[in-house]
């Protein structure tokens, strides 16, 4: 054959069509979500006074903490393919236990915080192994989870618990100042660790590449020999560890354990993560997607109470029409990759 | 007939007769088994009396393997046979029911595939099994990449993937994502993966049904390599050519049971072909000199479909091509030549950016699969994994699909209409098992791929796109499908035919066109002067010598 072995490799490896932009195709919706935030920062900034500063971002970030540790570990168990549709109730439920730990048993924050974190954890771990072993289609198992989590929380109290702990309240209204009179909350430089340590593991750690290695192909993971069943039952124990942590955020934020702390926040998680740019059949998306998708549900919310004379459920409305347009994006992104293949 | 060196029971402890009871009930003679050189050697693998039952089938039954260090072993048998269940038993995929397993003679029985490769044994499954989502290089080494302060080396990770891929002479952007590139490509980068493992025994199990000549010959190459070095390969293919050329030892399988083990110097691809089916093969040399004697007359008169300047910037560049009723055509080239390409654009697979397409003398736009079904054009789709199959749905529900989708949701087919279709295609492509309710998933992949078959044949269409519709398809059911095509162009069908194997190609095409470079460099009539050579030339050149 008079064609030579570098021909066929130049054949071979010529990519099938317009090649070049497909790998930009799974950052398209991180982008669309970057310049919707920055869209609507400016014209908020626009049309209300005192929008308009380093302050009212910030403010996002305090007022979000929480979620954003939640988003971060359901990131972990979408980009698996699965979902956790329990984190919000386990969030509630952990203020529930922090709060009556600390206000009725008098327990200090340095032994609460790590047995709360070890519930979530282990109750995560659990419905994964659930889901593994049994082959139950995660969105049931963790429907599961959701419900009892919050029926645990009914047990400690029907009632909200403030919080009046001395040590508490000094954490939870401590301030971290920078120039200029800019300020954050403890929750924040917490949340922002968080996120950071998520990043590194999922994008330069062998677990984090088997995480996106199993939302790929599950069947194929297995036979590359990845260890599919632990992957799993990990992700689903990120998951509850960061619903547990986002939990004492939230407890802080609140200075209270209530069951109807966090009430669809599964949702907002899922929502952020969404908007984020994480495919929600698995397999693509970045964690620091996630927090910008925070950050626009958070945004929202603000634009919202600026307006001052909408309902919040306009909140909620918006987050929907977005998500919708989210999911169609993704669609498209995902339609025409298999067209070119 | 069980000689004291009949593989089926080196140890003496397998019942042998029950083995090899049904396999050689025709009285074939049984191999001699070891050849001079395994004589004294121990196996690296050695696999006895295994079993492996699924509900409803008994897939695997005293069925015995041995490799030796240094050895190409061959496992053939028919679609169905076991090959891919004995494999995957062996490599802990799916646990066996029964039999022993000796790895450099110590019994050890694996509980997933990750503990068959860290004892050595390192796989390609039938189809390909990497995760598209991720790039190129994590494809190659996941699960292994290097690392440095426990984080993953992503410089040397690329590098070395780059490295691995030259040993193959594939140069490919390792960043890219798995799934941008070509099933051809995926499959070789499976097999470089698989290589890395630096494995003692290497199971290959169809690694050459998306490849062309070009990959096969490097494949080899490779494959000699790693023999030469001690490597144990276990090769798996429907290509009687590609054994006989590579292998030492073949083993056969027949309806799940083993039929024997021979050096290949005692086989011809005749006897072996007999051994594999347990009957004669019917001959296929009158098609072609049919397909010859009628080119002129099928290609006269009004085409059922012309496309004029037909081109996709990027995939194809504009075409012209006649299809008349009753034709087949033939699309040759390498792969990657645009083949399947230029065949998506009549299906509006890909929607065209240039030139049109009249069917039956009526202008007509393809932009999507249904403008094409409601003008009767059926494709038949390479990539069965990704584009084909339903794994989920049963055999009847995967057969009956494109003709529900045809006639609209509105007017379902009876029950008792799916069910004698069903049957009658399980019938006339021998589908195994002939159970209408089967999950696709369960089939072994030629089964697989004669349901997709089924699915369009169904349809009735006028013109019938088929882009490799003999992959992974064994010797007999090959022939019975190229028969079939010949009976549904002579019933008036137009065939569009695309096939890596130009044998297979002149055999049927009343015409044949060339591409090269996703451009279309000549349409042959197929007479006595085209030869596999001279389209070899054309391809090479870029023009009809
Ligand atoms: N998971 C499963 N469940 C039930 N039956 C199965 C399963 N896997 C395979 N089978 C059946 O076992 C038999 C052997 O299949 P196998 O895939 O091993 O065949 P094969 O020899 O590899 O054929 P091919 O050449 O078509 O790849 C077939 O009858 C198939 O339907
Ligand atoms: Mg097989």
């Amino acid at each position: 054959m008079s064609t030579g072995i570098a021909n066929t490799a130049a054949r071979l490896t010529r990519p099938l069509s317009r090649g070049g932009s497909r790998r930009a195709g799974t950052r398209i919706p991180l982008i669309v979500t970057a310049v919707l935030l920055v869209a609507m920062f400016t014209v908020g900034s626009l049309r209300y006074d005192g929008f308009f500063s380093t302050q009212v971002v910030l403010n996002l970030l305090i007022d979000n903490a929480f979620l954003l540790v939640v988003a971060v570990g359901a990131t972990f168990v979408i980009l698996t393919g699965g979902i956790d549709l329990s984190v919000g109730s386990m969030v509630a439920l952990s203020t529930m236990i922090t709060a009556s730990l600390v206000e009725h048993q008098g327990w200090s924050l340095g032994a609460v915080i790590p047995l709360v974190l070890a519930i979530g954890a282990s109750g995560g771990a659990l419905m994964g192994w659930i889901i593994h072993t049994f082959e139950i289609q995660p969105f049931i198992v963790t429907l599961a989870g959701m419900f009892l989590a919050r029926g645990l929380c009914y047990t400690i109290s029907t009632e909200s618990i403030t919080i009046d702990d001395p040590t508490t309240v000094s954490i939870a209204q401590a301030r971290l100042y920078g120039s200029g009179g800019l300020f954050v909350s403890v929750s924040v430089i917490i949340a922002l660790v968080v996120l950071l340590i998520a990043f590194v593991v999922l994008h330069h750690t062998r677990f984090g590449r088997g995480v996106y290695a199993l939302g790929g192909n599950e069947t194929s993971a297995r036979l590359m020999g990845l260890p599919v069943g632990s992957t799993k039952v990990a992700v689903y124990a990120i998951s509850g560890l960061c619903s547990a942590l986002g939990g004492v955020l939230m407890t802080f934020y609140m200075l209270s354990g209530y069951a109807l702390h966090a009430m669809g926040m599964e949702l907002d998680a899922i929502a952020a993560t969404v908007i984020g740019g994480t495919l929600l059949t698995g397999g693509s998306g970045f964690v620091l997607g996630t927090a910008l998708g925070v950050l626009v549900l958070g945004m929202i919310q603000t634009v919202i109470n600026f307006q001052g004379t909408l309902s919040s459920w306009w909140t909620r409305i918006v987050i929907g029409g977005l998500l919708l347009v989210f999911i169609v994006l993704q669609r498209l992104m995902t339609g025409r990759r298999a067209e070119t293949d | 007939m069980t000689t004291p060196s009949t593989p089926a029971d080196p140890a003496g402890t397998a019942p042998a007769g029950a083995a090899a009871g049904a396999g050689a009930d025709q009285g074939a003679g049984r191999g001699t088994g070891a050849g001079p050189d395994t004589g004294t050697r121990q196996p690296v693998l050695e696999a006895t009396g295994i079993r492996k039952q699924f509900p409803g089938v008994l897939a695997l039954d005293q069925v015995a393997l041995r490799l030796y260090p240094g050895e190409v072993h061959a496992l053939m048998g028919e679609n169905g046979a076991g090959k891919s269940t004995l494999i995957k038993v062996l490599t802990g995929v799916h646990p066996a029911d029964d039999g022993t397993l000796l790895v450099d003679g110590a019994p050890r029985s694996f509980a997933d595939p990750l503990q068959a490769q860290q004892a050595g044994i390192s796989t390609v499954y039938q189809e390909v099994n990497l995760c598209p989502n991720i790039s190129v290089a994590e494809n190659i080494l996941i699960g292994r990449e290097p690392r440095r302060f426990g984080l993953v080396h992503w410089s040397a990770l690329k590098r070395r993937a780059a490295e691995l891929l030259t040993e193959l002479d594939l140069d490919l952007d390792v960043s890219t994502p798995l799934g941008s590139h070509s099933l051809a490509v995926q499959q070789l980068v499976a097999i470089v993966r698989a290589v890395d493992l630096s494995a003692k025994v290497l199971v290959l199990d169809e690694p050459t049904s998306s490849l062309d000549r070009e990959e096969v010959a490097q494949l080899f190459t490779l494959v000699r390599r790693l023999r030469d070095r001690g490597v144990a390969i276990l090769f798996v293919t429907h290509f009687l050519d590609q054994v006989f050329e590579l292998c030492d030892r073949v083993t056969i399988l027949r309806n799940g049971r083993l039929e024997g083990e021979y050096p290949i110097g005692e086989l011809t691809p005749v006897t072996l072909v007999q051994r594999m089916i347990g009957g004669e093969l019917a001959t296929l040399d009158e098609l072609s000199e049919k397909a010859q004697e009628e080119a002129a007359e099928r290609v006269a008169g009004e085409p059922f479909l012309t496309a004029r300047e037909l081109g996709r910037a990027g995939s194809v560049e504009p075409y012209d091509l006649d299809v008349h009723a009753g034709e087949v055509i033939g699309l040759a080239g390498l792969l990657g030549s645009g083949r399947t390409e230029a065949a998506r654009l009549l299906f509006g697979a890909d929607t065209a950016d240039s030139g049109r397409v009249t069917v039956e003398g009526r202008t007509v736009s393809l932009r999507t699969p249904r403008h094409a079904i409601a003008r009767k054009i059926a494709f038949c789709s390479e990539n069965r994994k990704a584009e084909g199959i339903f794994g989920e749905l049963t055999i009847r529900e995967n057969i009956i699909l494109a003709l529900q989708a045809a006639r609209g949701w509105t007017r379902p087919l009876s029950r008792t209409k799916q069910d004698a279709l069903t049957r009658r295609w399980i019938e006339a492509l021998d589908i195994r098992p002939a159970d209408p309710e089967a999950q696709l998933r369960n089939l072994s992949g030629g089964n697989q791929q004669k349901v997709l078959l089924a699915r369009w044949l169904l349809t009735e269409p006028r013109l019938l796109i088929l882009d490799e519709p003999t992959r992974g398809i064994d010797v007999g059911a090959k022939a019975e499908i190229q028969k079939l095509v010949a009976r549904l162009a002579a019933d008036g069908t137009a065939v569009l035919f695309i096939s890596a194997e130009l044998e297979e190609v002149l055999r049927l095409s009343h015409r044949v066109a060339v591409l090269r470079d996703h451009r279309m460099v000549a349409t042959l009539v197929n007479d006595d002067g085209v030869t596999p050579d001279r389209i070899l030339a054309t391809i090479a050149t870029g023009a009809d010598s």
